[in-house]
């Protein structure tokens, strides 16, 4: 039986409980150790190898190692070469026709020929410059211009060299251009009738000059035979009927000049004459026929005792 | 003298130096706790003028990155006790607050609260060369206070210079560059037990740290917990421990007087331990949870249970009224406070202008304790927070904290100490360089 004072289950409890007491907990104290490694993982030098330096060491070493194997060098090598020659075989990249622009057939021929390509090939293994050089290596190529257009074809853009004069040399006719460059040869002068001949050695060099003075020699232009270069030094126009302008060494077209000026004034060209000498600017000297030379000593009363020498 | 003064010297450049690389830790080495906190210093400007925040006596410098406590293990009346086991509690609050931080801290400012501090006012006096003083006649005038016997295997632990007087102009603060004859100091000089310094010193380095200041407890705690006109007007500081209860009397912001009552709430802790016969843990529970200092109709009808785990019934079952509980608390806290009294009454607090009395520490958390206080110290007590600190967790603003935080506050900002001033060449030994130096110097 329960007492009287007994508290009811529902009754006001204790006001406050205090927890039954728990075992005091372990000494949570690092050992010396411990202390000593986590001070050393704080320590900034530490961490920032533990961050870059460690990893960077780590791959380094495993790469080092794998690649100490012969074998696996020479997979890696073989890999890469497998690789590198799929992405250049891609048809993207194929070349198969070559387009030649800017050139007369039979150079588009030759230019063909030089090519040296057996297409279709790669566009990596076309070396652009060595086959420029191989065309512009072409008497009559000026300069060639080489790209790959997309679509594979090989574009090849040629100026032609043009051909200004014809020079006569021991060895035969030549077509030279303005800078002096041999064209082509030339069979007879009859199929260049339009270009003026130049002779001499070193004619060539100086091809522009001779154009010079082929357009300042105006009324006298149908009478040129050619030009000739003198010792390498001078310019000497020969006329027909045998005649020979001798040009000086500097302002060769001012003197021709000269030289139509008096002639418009006195009809030299036309008259007996040999040579019309230039080289000197006091004066022209003119050297007349034998049988001029005569008839106007006659004229004067001079009597010579000509002979041979 | 030169001893003392180059390890306090070495320590204050210690102190430069960590503040240089910005991380620098606080250690409390309480009876009951032992806490640390790691400051990180940024410098003075990162906070701009608009956010309302002023220099603020260079507490905007630093904040706190991290915090950690622990239960102290073998430090009594705030002296190490046992080596290792304190050892290992500081390793504990160290690490737990690196931790935090997530920094590695190698410098550590301490304070303690226990090893007989002693105050000794000195006064020193000093005929200017010409009348301007200079920081030379400052360590001149510092130099010739005469210090009193300190007694065997004591040491200096503060000496700071509390005022200054230039012929009858007394209350300088800074008499650098005045005019005058005769410069006179006041100098506050506290000693301590030289061993307990030496044991702190010990357990610090073996935890691999080096110390970069030591500081009472009791100067620290009235640093943080007296307000700006307290410190200036005159005020006590009573940090309630654990096992010390440190006292310190600031006038002028200048600490006057400090001392400690070897006695503290491990000491009503043991009391109800005894009294109920319970293991001093759930003394300590009991205390924390229930206690208090003044009983009314109420508490005889509160129950407390004891518990216990002897097996016996009877034992278990035990209660009771948090009446009792009062019973045995009050007469200790009186106890203590009555020894504060004395210590206040023989250190001459009467005499101040103002009178206020602030409780901090642990042990003021007591409830009703300001009412007990009021009847036995005065009518002006208060009880004291520290200040607030940049970064501090919530659980470490309490008034237990109040010597940790006057610490962060002592680092950033210290005052003048004796060993701050250049040794008058005088005193170096005879044949020193400085000396050569002084001679050339005064006669070219």
């Amino acid at each position: 039986m329960q007492p009287l004072n007994a508290l009811r289950p529902n009754g006001p409890a204790p006001l406050r409980q205090v927890q039954p007491a728990r075992a005091v907990r372990r000494d949570p104290a690092p050992s010396k150790w411990a202390y000593r490694l986590q001070r050393m993982m704080l320590t900034p030098h530490v961490r920032v190898f533990l961050r870059t330096g460690l990893p960077t060491l780590v791959l380094l070493g495993g790469a080092a190692l794998w690649l100490a194997s012969d074998g696996n060098r020479q997979s890696l090598v073989t890999m890469l070469t497998d690789l590198r020659e799929d992405f250049e075989a891609r048809p993207e990249f194929s070349v198969s026709l070559a387009s030649i622009e800017g050139a007369s057939d039979d150079l588009a021929e030759a230019v063909r020929a030089r090519l040296g390509l057996d297409l279709p090939m790669s566009s990596f293994d076309i070396d652009l410059d060595a086959v420029r050089g191989r065309i512009e290596s072409l008497d009559a190529v000026k300069s060639a211009d080489l790209r790959v257009r997309p679509g594979g074809v090989l574009q090849v853009v040629i100026t032609e060299r043009v051909p200004v004069a014809v020079w006569r040399t021991e060895g035969g006719l030549t077509l030279v251009d303005d800078d002096g460059r041999r064209v082509a040869g030339l069979v007879s002068r009859g199929d260049r009738p339009d270009l003026p001949l130049i002779a001499g050695e070193g004619a060539d060099l100086f091809t522009f000059e001779a154009l010079d003075l082929i357009a300042a020699a105006g009324p006298l232009s149908p009478r040129i035979r050619g030009l000739v270069r003198m010792g390498e030094r001078r310019w000497d126009v020969v006329l027909d009927r045998d005649q020979r302008v001798m040009l000086p060494e500097k302002n060769p077209v001012q003197a021709l000049e000269r030289l139509l000026a008096l002639d418009q004034v006195q009809d030299i060209m036309n008259r007996d004459i040999l040579t019309v000498d230039l080289r000197s600017d006091h004066r022209p000297t003119l050297r007349l026929t034998p049988y001029a030379l005569r008839e106007m000593r006659r004229d004067q009363g001079i009597e010579t005792v000509e002979n041979e020498l | 003298m030169t001893d003392l003064y180059t390890s306090q010297r070495t320590m204050r450049n210690m102190r430069r130096a960590a503040i240089q690389r910005g991380v620098i830790a606080i250690l409390d080495v309480g009876t009951s706790k032992i806490a640390c906190l790691i400051l990180r210093f940024d410098g003075p400007d990162r906070l701009r003028e608009q956010d309302g925040v002023g220099p603020m006596a260079g507490q905007s410098q630093f904040r706190v990155i991290g915090a950690a406590t622990t239960r102290s293990r073998g430090v009594r009346f705030g002296e190490i006790a046992v080596m290792n086991e304190t050892e290992r509690a500081i390793r504990t609050a160290v690490q737990a607050a690196q931790k935090m931080a997530n920094v590695r801290v190698d410098h550590v400012i301490a304070c303690f609260s226990g090893a007989e501090p002693r105050s000794y006012g000195l006064a020193g006096e000093w005929d200017l060369q010409d009348s301007v003083v200079t920081e030379e006649d400052v360590s001149h005038v510092l130099a010739s206070c005469d210090v009193p016997d300190l007694g065997q295997g004591r040491e200096v632990l503060h000496a700071q210079p509390v005022n200054f007087a230039l012929d009858h102009r007394s209350g300088l603060g800074d008499p650098r560059g005045q005019i005058g004859h005769r410069l006179a100091v006041d100098m506050h000089l506290l000693s301590v037990e030289g061993d307990v310094v030496q044991n702190l010193l010990y357990c610090i380095k073996r935890c691999d740290l080096e110390l970069a200041g030591i500081a009472s407890s009791a100067y620290v705690s009235g640093v943080s917990s007296l307000v700006e006109d307290e410190q200036e007007l005159g005020a006590a500081c009573i940090d309630m421990g654990g096992g010390a209860t440190g006292l310190s009397i600031f006038m002028k912001k200048h600490m006057i007087y400090a001392d400690s009552v070897r006695m503290g709430g491990d000491h009503v802790t043991s009391d109800i331990s005894k009294g109920l016969q319970v293991p001093l843990a759930v003394a300590e529970r009991i205390k924390t949870r229930h206690g208090g200092l003044y009983a009314t109709g109420m508490d005889d009808r509160e129950m407390i249970d004891i518990g216990g785990d002897s097996g016996d019934w009877e034992k278990d079952r035990r209660q009771i009224s948090r009446t009792e509980l009062i019973g045995i608390m009050r007469p200790r806290v009186e106890e203590i406070l009555e020894e504060v009294r004395a210590t206040l009454d023989a250190a001459g607090f009467d005499s101040l202008p103002s009178q206020q009395i602030v409780l901090t520490g642990g042990g003021s958390q007591i409830p009703g304790l300001d009412g007990l206080a009021t009847r036995i110290l005065g009518q002006r007590v208060r009880l004291g927070r520290p200040l607030r600190v940049q970064g501090l967790p919530q659980a470490a603003t309490g008034a237990a904290f109040a010597s940790a935080v006057g610490l962060c506050l002592f680092a950033a900002h210290p005052q003048d100490e004796w060993w701050d001033f250049e040794i008058p060449a005088e005193r170096y030994p005879a044949r020193s360089l400085r000396r050569a130096v002084k001679w050339f110097r005064d006669n070219w």
